[in-house]
C-alpha cells in the first residue's frame, strides 16, 4: 500500500505533506485500517473515509473525494489499497461464509454459500431466460487474457482460447475455472485534487464528469436477481456526465467471474437485458473493438487481490493518458469504470464513474 | 454421480430476535414465514419491522413449504468446514408458494436432474447444538 501511495504522489509531483484527505478499505485492513494507515504512512489528514462497500470501494472513494474537494473538506486526497490475498492462501470464492452471527447470514451460511456459487446461480438463470451461452462467457475470458499478454504487469500472460475455459473444470456449475478471477496480490493508489490544483502539478488531469453509487439484493437473490446495482448506479452516472453509451470509448468493469461483465454491460445499458452474450461475442470487447474492456487484464488474468476497484480505475486513467502501451485503445476520450462489491447474486454494492479528458 | 448432499454438515444457524419464530418453527418441522399485520405482505428474511409499510406489528405463519426452483448451482468446490467433503451439492433460491425467495441446498436426488421451474418441498435437516436449542436447518427436495 505504501509503495503504491508514493508512487502515485511522485506521478503527480507531490509531497506527503500536501495530502490532507485519505482514503482507504482492504480485506485484511481492520475496522480503524484508514487511521492506522495515516499513522504508517506519517500523514496527517483533516479528512478520512474508511467506506468499505467491497471491492467497488475504491470506485465510490473517486466519488467520495471528489465530492470533499468540492465542499472545501480537503484539497489533496489519496485513495490506497493493498492486499497480500495470495501470500496467505485465501480462498476468496471457494471459502464458504462462517462467522458472522448477523440475522441474514444465517439463512446463508447453512447452506454452503460460496462467492462463486452466488454468481453461478445468476448466470445459470441468464442462460435459462435468455439462452446465454458457456461459450458467450468464455469470449469474456479469452479477451480479457490477451489484453493480459500485452500487460508486462499482469499475472497470467499466456493466451488461451474458448475451448480451454469450457474443458477447465466446473467448480460451480455453470461457471468453470477459467470464468473466475485469479487471486494474487497487489496495491494500488489514486491522487484526487480540484481541476485547479492539477493544472500545476506533473500530468495532464482526468476528469471525473459522472458517479453514481447503489445498493441491490437481499441475501437470496430478491426482488429480481437478473437487475443489479450496476442499473441505478449507471444510469445517475451517465446522466450526471450528460453523456450516452455511444459515446464511450473503453470500460473498466469489475470481472470477479465472466458473468459480472456480462451482467454489468447489460445493466448499464450497453446493451438490452439478454443481449450480453450477444454483446460480448466477435471481438467487441476486444482491443480494436467497438467497446474494448479490462484493457489490463481484468480480475480475469492480471490481478485480484480481494478488492479490485482501484485498479479500474488506475487503468481507465492511463488509457485517457494515451499510457498504455501496446494495450492502448486508441484516441480515449471517455472512460467507463465500475466496481461490483459484495457478489451480484445476493447483496452488493455498485458505484460507477465517467471519466475524461475535456 | 453420487447422492453426496446428504453428508452437508450444516453450520448451526443463529437466531436473534428478529428470526426466533422462523428457526424455532424448523425445529418442529415446520416452514415459519412473517406476515404484516397492517398490510399483510409476507416478507423473508425475519425482520423486526415490515419493510414495505414501516409497520411494526408482524404475524408469523406456517407455510405451504412448497416452491419451485427458480436458479440453483452444483457446487464442485468449498473449503469451509462442513461441505468439503460434501461435494458436489445443490444450491438454489426456491421461490416459494406464498411469494418469497429463499436459499436452500436441494436433497435427495442425483444434482444433474435438478431444473430451474422444478417443484420442490421443504424437509428439515436437525442441526446439532450445545445450547439446549432445537434448530432445523430446512432443505428441499423434489416434489
Amino acid at each position: 500500500m505504501a509503495e503504491s501511495a508514493f508512487a502515485a504522489l511522485r506521478e503527480a509531483g507531490l509531497e506527503l505533506s500536501d495530502v490532507d484527505g485519505l482514503f482507504a478499505a482492504s480485506m485484511t485492513m481492520g475496522a480503524m485500517g484508514v487511521v492506522e494507515l495515516a499513522e504508517y504512512l506519517n500523514l496527517k489528514p483533516n479528512y478520512l473515509d474508511g467506506t468499505n462497500i467491497g471491492g467497488s470501494s475504491f470506485v465510490a472513494h473517486v466519488s467520495h473525494a471528489a465530492a470533499a474537494i468540492n465542499a472545501g473538506m480537503c484539497d489533496v486526497a489519496l485513495i490506497v489499497y493493498g492486499s497480500t490475498a495470495a501470500s496467505n492462501s485465501m480462498a476468496i470464492g471457494t471459502g464458504g461464509r462462517h462467522g458472522s452471527r448477523s440475522v441474514g447470514e444465517s439463512f446463508v451460511a447453512p447452506y454452503g454459500m460460496t462467492t462463486v456459487g452466488s454468481y453461478a446461480m445468476y448466470a445459470q438463470r441468464h442462460m435459462n431466460r435468455y439462452g446465454t451461452t458457456p461459450e458467450q462467457l468464455a469470449e469474456i475470458a479469452v479477451a480479457t487474457r490477451h489484453h493480459a499478454s500485452l500487460n508486462p504487469n499482469a499475472k497470467m500472460r499466456t493466451p488461451i482460447t474458448t475451448d480451454d475455459v469450457l474443458s477447465s473444470r466446473v467448480i460451480s456449475s455453470p461457471l468453470h475455472l477459467l470464468d473466475c478471477c485469479i487471486i494474487s496480490d497487489g496495491g494500488g493508489a489514486i491522487v484526487v485534487t480540484s481541476v485547479e490544483r492539477a493544472r500545476d502539478l506533473a500530468l495532464e488531469p482526468v476528469l471525473v464528469l459522472g458517479s453514481g453509487e447503489a445498493v441491490s439484493h437481499q441475501e437470496i437473490g430478491s426482488p429480481d436477481l437478473l437487475t443489479i446495482a450496476a442499473k441505478q448506479s449507471g444510469d445517475r452516472a451517465f446522466a450526471m456526465a450528460g453523456v450516452g453509451r455511444d459515446d464511450i470509448d473503453m470500460a473498466m468493469i469489475y470481472d470477479s467471474f465472466t458473468i459480472t461483465v456480462l451482467a454489468t454491460l447489460e445493466n448499464l445499458g450497453f446493451c438490452k437485458p439478454g443481449e450480453g452474450g450477444d454483446f460480448v461475442s466477435g471481438g467487441r470487447i476486444s482491443l480494436g473493438g467497438d467497446l474494448p474492456i479490462n484493457t489490463d487484464g481484468g480480475g480475469l488474468s492480471s490481478n485480484h487481490p480481494g478488492m479490485r476497484g482501484i485498479f479500474l480505475v488506475v487503468e481507465a486513467v492511463r488509457q485517457l493518458r494515451g499510457e498504455a502501451g501496446p494495450r492502448q485503445v486508441n484516441d480515449t476520450k471517455l472512460a467507463l469504470v465500475h466496481g461490483t462489491g459484495g457478489t451480484i447474486g445476493d447483496k452488493h454494492s455498485g458505484a460507477t464513474l465517467v471519466l475524461g479528458t475535456e | 454421480m453420487s447422492d453426496s448432499t446428504s453428508e452437508i454438515k450444516h453450520p448451526s444457524p443463529h437466531a436473534s430476535w428478529e428470526s426466533r419464530g422462523y428457526w424455532e418453527g424448523a425445529g418442529r418441522g415446520e416452514l415459519v414465514l412473517q406476515r404484516c399485520s397492517q398490510c399483510e405482505t409476507v416478507q423473508h428474511k425475519p425482520r423486526g419491522v415490515c419493510v414495505s409499510c414501516m409497520g411494526g406489528a408482524i404475524d408469523h405463519f406456517v407455510a405451504s413449504g412448497r416452491g419451485t426452483v427458480y436458479t440453483y448451482t452444483v457446487t464442485n468446490q468449498n473449503q469451509a468446514s462442513g461441505f468439503a467433503d460434501a461435494v458436489p451439492y445443490v444450491m438454489a433460491y426456491i421461490d416459494l408458494a406464498e411469494g418469497p425467495r429463499l436459499l436452500a441446498n436441494i436433497v435427495g436426488c442425483d444434482p444433474e436432474t435438478v431444473s430451474i421451474g422444478m417443484d420442490v418441498v421443504v424437509d428439515f435437516v436437525k442441526t446439532d447444538r450445545d445450547d439446549g436449542e432445537s434448530f432445523a436447518v430446512p432443505v428441499f427436495k423434489a416434489a
